[in-house]
C-alpha cells in the first residue's frame, strides 16, 4: 500500500515539472517579452532592464528556467499589477471563497446526481429516465454565465428569495475566523451570519453545479446499467436474493467506483467554471481574481491562478487514485 | 473513456455479419435522440450555408427607419421588412441572427478541425511508434489535459495582443488537441496487437502503410464521435471567451457568442437581443451533443444485443 | 465495519468543530445597533479604490469615498460648479495672480482630534510640492497638471506661510487660470499632518508597474469630512465609513456609509432592484426606464462633459491633412448617435467644452452629417483608400460615454460608408486602453472624453490641446501658444475672448479631434433614499442623504 502511494506520488513529479516548463514557455511568449508583460504598460526601459536582470533573462535559457522554477517552488510570483500586493497574498485571501463555493456546488451535484442517475438507470427507458437524460444534456449546453444571469433575475430580483450577488450582506457584521463565511458563523455562534452566507451561496452554487451534476448523473446511470447487466448481479438475482438487497449490496456499491473518479475529475474542473460563475455573482474568490487579471492583463496574477488551477486538478486526481486503491485492492497490483 | 472505447473496438472487430457502418446507421435511424440531434445539426448547417441568401440584409448595415425610433431604453420591435426588429444599433436583428449561424459554425468547425488534425497527428505518431516518442508526447498531452480547458483557453487567448476571431479559434483548438491525441493513441495502441495488423505486418507491409491504411481508418469512429461532441464544447467555450472580453474585437461581426456578450446591457430593454443568440447556442450545442451521444451508442457493440 | 468507520469519522468531525469553536469568539460589538437612528446606506461602486490618500489619486472610484472623508479649501456648491467656502471661509489673490491668501475656518478638527489651522494647510501644500522618490513618481496626476511640476522642477508653487493660525498665504511663480477653482479639486484635500507623519504617508514604494502605499493611504485616511474611515474589507470588497459627529458643517444623517465594489453592471442593477444596495453611479441609459418602473430614482446630472473622437496624426501621414480630418467630421452622423445611444438631454458637441463654460463660442465652424462631402474631401486629399486603427475602450462606462462598444460601432459604420477601412482595436479601460492611447499613442483614431473638474475653459481645451501629447501626435505650437496665452491672462474678459477665438481656430484650422457629444450622466438611488444632490462635477457628498427606515 505504502509503496503504491510513494510510486504514485513520484509519478506526479514529472507532470509538475512539465507543467512548469509549459508555464515558462508561456511567460516567454507574452507580448513584448516577460519583463514588459510583468511590469505592465507603464514600464520604463530601465525598469525592464532591471527586472530582466532579476529574472535572469540575460542568461542562457536553461539557467533562466532553473531560476523560474526556484521562484515558483517558493511561491514567489511577484506582485499583482492591479493592487501592488504579492499575488500569493491575494490568492490566500480569495481561496476560502472559492473553496466554499466549490464545496457547495459539489455537494449539490453529488447529493442530487447519484440518486437521479440511479433512478434513471432503474427506470431505464421510462419518462423519468428520458427527462433526466434530456435535462443533463440541456444543462451542459447552457452557457454558465447566461444561466447565472437567469437565476439571479428570477430568484433574486423577481421573486426575492435570495440575494442577487456577493457573499454576505454588508449589515451583518460577521466576525472573520477561517474566511469560510458559513463556518465562521457557526464557530462564533453568529448563526444569522451563517444563514445569511448560506442564502448568498445557493444561486451561485446551483449555477456552478449544473455541469458536474449532469456529468455525475450520466456516469452513475451508465455505471449502474453496466453493473446490473453483469454476471454477479444476475447470479445474485437468480439466487433469489431480495431485489432491494441486490440493489443496495451489489449494484450501488460496485457502480459507485467509476462515479467517485468522476467526482474527483469534476472537483478539479470547478475552478474553471468558477471564473464565469464568480464574475456573474460578484463572488470575490479566485475566479474573480482571474477574471480581473484577464481584463487588466495582470500576467503575474494570471500565471499564479492558472498554475494553482492545474495543481489542484493534478492533486485531486492523485487523491482519487489513492482512494481508489484503498477501496479496490486490485488497483494496487497494477 | 478512451480505454472504454478501445475495448469496445476490440469487441467490434470480433463481430461478424453486417458491416459496422451499416449496422450503426440502422440503429441511428431507429434512435429518436439521433434523429432530433441530426435534425438540429442539419438545419443549423443548412441555415449557415444559405445564410447570405436567406438574410434580407447585411450584418453591419444600419437602417434609418430602424434608427428613427431607436433610443437607449427602447429598441423597436418588428417592422415591415424587419421581422425581428432592430438590434441595439439600428441593424436588422433577423439578418444578424441568421448570418451569425455561419460565423458560429465557422468558429466551432475550425476550432474542432485544427484540434483534430494536430491531435490525430500527435496521437498517431505516439501510437504508431511507441517507445520514448510515445512517452514524451503523452506526458505533454497529459499535462495539457491537467489544466482545466477553459483556463487553458483563457491563458492562450490572453497571449494575443489583439483579440480576434483567429485568436479565439486558436485558443479553443489548442484545448482540443490533447483530447484527440489521447483518444487516437489509445485506439492505435489497441490495434497494434490486433489480428489484422499482425496479418498485415506478417505480409511485409511497411509500417507507414499499416498506420495509414489499416490502423487510422479503424480508429476514426471514436474520433468522429469525439469531434461531434467537441463542436458543441468549442462553441460554448468561444461564447465564454467573448463573455470574458477575450472574443472577437469587431463588434459588427454577427456571431452568437459575441451578440450575447454585447447584448448584456440591453437585457431589460429587449431581452430577445440576448435570449435568441443564447437559445441558438444552446440548441446547437444540444444538437451536436445529441448526435455525438447517439453516434457513440450506435458504434457501441453492446447496443447490438 | 463501515458503520464503525463512519461513526469514528462523525466523532472526529464533531470534536474538531467543538475545538475550533472554543477558540473562535464573536467580535461583534453588542451595542452596535443601539444608537442607530440614521441607518446604513450601501452604495455600489464599479471598481475598487486605488487608495485613500487624496493626492495619489485621479479616478472617480477612489475619489468617491475620499470626498466623504475630506474637505478642500474651497468647495463647490452642491449641484453646481459655483465656488463656495470650504475649509477656507474667504480667499483672495493679488492682481498678478501670484499670491493667494486664505482665511482658515476656525474650530475645525481632523478626525484624529488635531486642530486644523493655517500651519496644517501649509504643511499639506509643502508636502505635495516636495514629494520625493517613488511617491513623486506614483500617481500625482492632478498636482502635476495644476502646479505644472514639483518645486524646483518647473512647478509654479513657491511657498506657503502661516501668517496667523487662521491665515495661510501661498505664493506662486506665475498666474494660473485654474485658480481659485482648482483649489476645490478632491486631490487637493487637506489631510491631518499628524496622521500623515504617524502613518508614514510619503513612504510609497514601487515594484514594477505597481505602487505599494503606506498605512496612511490604505487604512488611516484622516481628514475633516462628514464621514470618517472605519474599515476596508478587502475580502468582501467593502469600504465602511461612519458619521463624523464632530463635523464642522451639516452633519451626516446616515450612521454608516458603505461602498461595496460590484464590477458587473447588470449585477449592480439587480442588487439595487432587489434592494440589497441603495444606489450606484452611472446607470446605463438603457436601464433608465426599467429602473424607474421598479421605483428607483434616476437622478440626472447637468451635462458638464465632452466626448470626442481623437485623431492621432503620428502614425498615418494622411491624417496630417486637414481635409482628411474634416472628412472624418463630416462622415459621422452625430445626431443619430446622440439620439440612439445617449440619454435624453444629450447634445451634439460643436466644440470641446460645454456651453456653460466661459470661452464657449457660438459661431464655430459646423460639421453637419454629409457623407458625400466627406468622400469628396478624402478624394481631394488623395486619401480615398484610408485604413485606420480605431481604438475603443471596453469594460467601462464613462459619464460621457455610457456604452463605448455601441458608440464605436456606429462611428465605425459611418466611416466605412465613406470608404474608410476601420481596424477595430478594443482594449480594456484599465487594461491598456489609457496607456496605449494616452502614453504610447498607438492609435489612429480613438474614443475618449472628459468630465470637467471645475468651471474653466483651461480645464477642457487646455487639458486636451494645451501641450504636445502622444494622444494626438504631431506638434502644433501655434495652437498650444494660443491656449496658454489665454490661460495666463489674469483679466477675465480678455481671457474669455481669447478662449472663444481659440475654440474657433480649433474647429476651423486645427481640428485635432472631432467633438461628438455632451451628455447628462445619471446616478441612481433606491426609493428609500432622500437628499442626494447630483453634481455636474460628479462631486456628490453624502452628508445630506437620509434613508427612510423600513
Amino acid at each position: 500500500m505504502l509503496r503504491f502511494i510513494v510510486r504514485r506520488l513520484i509519478q506526479v513529479v514529472p507532470t509538475l515539472l512539465l507543467l512548469s516548463v509549459l508555464l515558462f514557455a508561456w511567460l516567454r511568449s507574452l507580448p513584448g517579452g516577460p519583463a514588459a508583460a510583468l511590469l505592465g504598460d507603464k514600464a520604463t526601459p530601465e525598469k525592464i532592464a532591471e527586472l530582466n536582470t532579476v529574472l535572469g533573462l540575460d542568461q542562457p535559457i536553461p539557467v533562466q528556467y532553473v531560476k523560474f522554477l526556484g521562484r515558483a517552488i517558493t511561491g514567489d510570483f511577484g506582485n499583482s499589477l492591479i493592487t501592488g500586493e504579492p499575488v500569493t497574498t491575494e490568492i490566500a485571501r480569495a481561496l476560502p471563497a472559492t473553496i466554499e463555493l466549490s464545496v457547495a456546488a459539489l455537494l449539490i451535484a453529488v447529493v442530487l446526481g447519484i440518486p437521479l442517475g440511479y433512478l434513471a438507470a432503474r427506470y431505464r427507458g421510462r419518462p423519468l429516465d428520458t427527462t433526466t437524460i434530456i435535462g443533463t444534456l440541456v444543462g451542459v449546453a447552457v452557457p454558465v454565465f447566461f444561466l447565472g444571469y437567469l437565476l439571479k433575475q428570477w430568484f433574486a430580483v423577481d421573486l426575492g428569495w435570495f440575494p442577487p450577488s456577493g457573499r454576505q450582506a454588508v449589515d451583518i457584521e460577521a466576525t472573520h475566523v477561517t474566511g469560510f463565511a458559513v463556518l465562521d458563523g457557526l464557530l462564533t455562534r453568529e448563526f444569522d451570519a451563517s444563514w445569511d452566507a448560506l442564502t448568498h451561496l445557493v444561486l451561485p452554487a446551483i449555477a456552478l453545479a449544473t455541469i458536474p451534476l449532469a456529468v455525475i448523473v450520466r456516469i452513475t446511470r451508465a455505471s449502474v446499467l453496466d453493473v446490473m447487466g453483469s454476471d454477479f448481479v444476475r447470479t445474485a438475482n437468480s439466487k433469489g436474493l431480495a431485489p432491494g438487497t441486490v440493489r443496495q449490496r451489489h449494484v450501488l456499491r460496485n457502480a459507485l467506483l467509476p462515479v467517485s473518479t468522476t467526482i474527483g475529475l469534476q472537483t478539479g474542473l470547478l475552478l474553471a467554471g468558477a471564473v464565469l460563475t464568480e464574475k456573474v455573482f460578484v463572488w470575490g474568490g479566485l475566479g474573480t481574481l482571474l477574471a480581473q487579471a484577464i481584463e487588466r492583463r495582470d500576467y503575474p496574477r494570471l500565471q499564479a491562478v492558472v498554475l494553482l488551477g492545474a495543481l489542484v486538478y493534478v492533486l485531486v486526481n492523485l487523491l482519487v487514485d489513492l482512494s481508489y486503491a484503498i477501496i479496490d485492492p486490485r488497483v494496487r497490483v497494477r | 473513456m478512451t480505454s472504454l472505447l478501445t475495448r469496445r473496438r476490440d469487441k467490434i472487430d470480433d463481430l461478424g455479419g453486417r458491416s459496422l457502418t451499416a449496422d450503426a446507421l440502422i440503429r441511428l435511424r431507429r434512435n429518436p435522440v439521433a434523429i432530433v440531434g441530426a435534425v438540429i445539426v442539419g438545419l443549423f448547417v443548412l441555415v449557415s450555408i444559405f445564410a447570405p441568401l436567406l438574410a434580407p440584409h447585411g450584418p453591419a448595415e444600419v437602417f434609418p427607419e430602424l434608427q428613427r425610433n431607436l433610443r437607449p431604453d427602447s429598441i423597436p420591435g418588428a417592422l415591415p421588412g424587419f421581422p425581428l426588429g432592430s438590434d441595439q444599433n439600428g441593424r436588422d436583428f433577423f439578418s444578424r441572427l441568421l448570418l451569425a449561424s455561419r460565423q458560429t459554425l465557422f468558429v466551432g468547425v475550425f476550432a474542432t478541425l485544427i484540434g483534430l488534425v494536430f491531435g490525430v497527428l500527435i496521437g498517431a505518431i505516439a501510437g504508431a511508434f511507441g517507445g520514448w516518442v510515445d512517452t514524451v508526447l503523452m506526458r505533454v498531452t497529459d499535462v495539457l489535459l491537467s489544466i482545466p480547458s477553459l483556463l487553458l483557453a483563457i491563458s492562450i487567448a490572453a497571449l494575443a495582443a489583439r483579440p480576434s476571431q483567429t485568436t479565439v479559434i486558436i485558443a479553443v483548438a489548442l484545448v482540443n488537441v490533447p483530447i484527440f491525441a489521447r483518444l487516437l493513441r489509445g485506439a492505435m495502441l489497441a490495434q497494434r496487437e490486433s489480428d489484422h495488423v499482425l496479418a498485415a505486418t506478417s505480409l511485409g507491409v511497411r509500417r507507414g502503410a499499416i498506420v495509414v491504411r489499416h490502423m487510422l481508418p479503424n480508429a476514426m469512429g471514436p474520433v468522429i464521435v469525439q469531434a461531434t461532441l467537441t463542436l458543441a464544447t468549442s462553441i460554448l467555450d468561444a461564447a465564454a471567451l467573448s463573455f470574458l472580453g477575450l472574443g472577437d474585437g469587431d463588434p459588427a461581426r454577427a456571431e452568437w457568442g459575441l451578440m450575447l456578450a454585447n447584448a448584456q446591457s440591453y437585457l431589460d430593454v429587449r431581452p430577445a437581443l440576448a435570449f435568441y443568440p443564447a437559445i441558438a447556442i444552446i440548441l446547437v450545442a444540444l444538437g451536436f451533443t445529441l448526435l455525438g451521444e447517439a453516434l457513440r451508442e450506435a458504434l457501441d457493440p453492446k447496443g447490438r444485443r | 465495519m463501515p458503520t464503525t468507520r463512519r461513526l469514528l469519522a462523525v466523532i472526529a468531525a464533531g470534536a474538531l468543530s467543538v475545538s475550533l469553536a472554543a477558540c473562535a469568539t464573536s467580535e461583534r460589538g453588542g451595542d452596535a445597533q443601539a444608537g442607530a437612528t440614521g441607518g446604513t446606506m450601501v452604495f455600489g461602486a464599479a471598481g475598487a479604490p486605488k487608495n485613500f490618500d487624496p493626492i495619489f489619486n485621479d479616478d472617480g472610484e477612489s475619489f468617491r469615498p475620499i470626498r466623504q472623508m475630506y474637505d478642500t479649501l474651497i468647495t463647490y456648491k452642491p449641484g453646481t460648479t459655483e465656488l463656495t467656502p470650504g475649509l477656507a471661509t474667504a480667499w483672495e489673490s493679488t492682481p498678478d495672480g501670484k499670491q493667494w491668501t486664505f482665511t482658515i475656518r476656525e474650530g475645525v478638527t481632523f478626525t484624529d482630534g488635531t486642530p486644523l489651522d493655517a500651519a496644517a494647510v501649509c504643511a499639506n501644500f509643502d508636502r505635495w510640492a516636495n514629494m520625493q522618490g517613488d511617491a513623486a513618481q506614483s500617481n500625482m496626476i492632478y498636482y502635476a497638471d495644476v502646479f505644472e511640476g514639483f518645486k524646483g522642477n518647473g512647478g509654479i508653487y513657491d511657498s506657503c506661510q502661516a501668517a496667523s493660525p487662521t491665515s495661510a498665504v501661498m505664493t506662486l511663480t506665475k498666474n494660473k487660470g485654474a485658480f481659485p477653482a482648482a483649489f476645490g479639486l478632491t486631490a487637493f484635500s487637506i489631510s491631518s499632518p499628524t496622521a500623515l507623519k504617524q502613518y508614514d504617508a510619503d513612504n510609497v514604494t514601487q515594484s514594477g508597474d505597481s505602487f505599494s502605499y503606506p498605512a496612511y493611504a490604505t487604512d488611516h485616511p484622516t481628514g475633516t469630512g462628514a464621514f470618517k474611515f472605519e474599515s476596508y474589507d478587502r475580502t468582501a470588497n467593502t469600504i465602511t465609513l461612519v458619521r463624523n459627529d464632530q463635523y464642522w458643517g451639516e452633519k451626516a444623517k446616515l450612521d454608516k456609509l458603505v461602498f461595496r465594489v460590484i464590477p458587473d453592471e447588470n449585477a449592480r442593477k439587480q442588487e439595487l432592484t432587489a434592494g440589497t444596495i441603495d444606489g450606484y453611479d452611472l446607470p446605463s441609459p438603457a436601464d433608465y426606464a426599467s429602473l424607474k418602473s421598479s421605483g428607483q430614482q434616476v437622478l440626472i446630472r447637468d451635462p458638464f462633459n465632452v466626448l470626442y473622437m481623437g485623431i492621432n496624426t503620428k502614425n498615418n501621414p494622411a491624417l496630417r491633412d486637414l481635409r482628411v480630418r474634416q472628412a472624418l467630421a463630416y462622415a459621422i452622423d452625430r445626431q443619430a448617435l446622440v439620439q440612439t445611444k445617449l440619454p435624453e438631454g444629450a447634445e451634439v458637441a460643436t466644440q470641446f467644452m460645454p456651453q456653460t463654460v466661459a470661452g464657449y463660442a457660438a459661431d464655430v465652424q459646423q460639421y453637419p452629417y454629409d457623407p458625400q462631402k466627406a468622400k469628396d474631401l478624402l478624394a481631394q486629399a488623395g486619401a480615398s483608400n484610408l485604413t485606420l486603427n480605431f481604438y475603443y475602450p471596453t469594460e467601462v462606462s464613462r459619464p460621457y460615454m455610457p456604452n463605448p462598444t455601441d458608440i464605436f460601432q456606429l462611428i465605425a459604420e459611418n466611416l466605412r460608408q465613406v470608404g474608410i477601412t476601420v481596424n477595430p482595436v478594443p482594449r480594456p479601460w484599465n487594461g491598456g486602453f489609457k496607456d496605449d492611447v494616452q502614453t504610447a499613442g498607438k492609435q489612429d483614431l480613438h474614443l475618449l472624453g472628459w468630465t470637467g473638474d471645475y468651471n474653466d475653459a483651461g480645464n477642457f481645451i487646455g487639458t486636451f490641446f494645451g501641450r504636445e501629447k502622444p494622444e494626438f501626435g504631431a506638434e502644433d505650437p501655434a495652437m498650444y501658444a494660443e491656449i496658454n496665452a489665454a490661460d495666463a491672462n489674469p483679466d477675465q474678459a480678455q481671457k474669455q475672448a481669447q478662449y472663444e477665438q481659440a475654440n474657433r481656430d480649433i474647429m476651423a484650422k486645427y481640428l485635432p479631434a472631432v467633438p461628438i457629444s455632451s451628455s447628462p450622466p445619471a446616478i441612481v438611488v433606491g426609493p428609500s433614499i432622500q437628499g442626494l444632490v447630483p453634481s455636474p462635477l460628479t462631486d456628490e457628498r453624502f452628508n445630506t442623504v437620509s434613508k427612510t427606515q423600513s
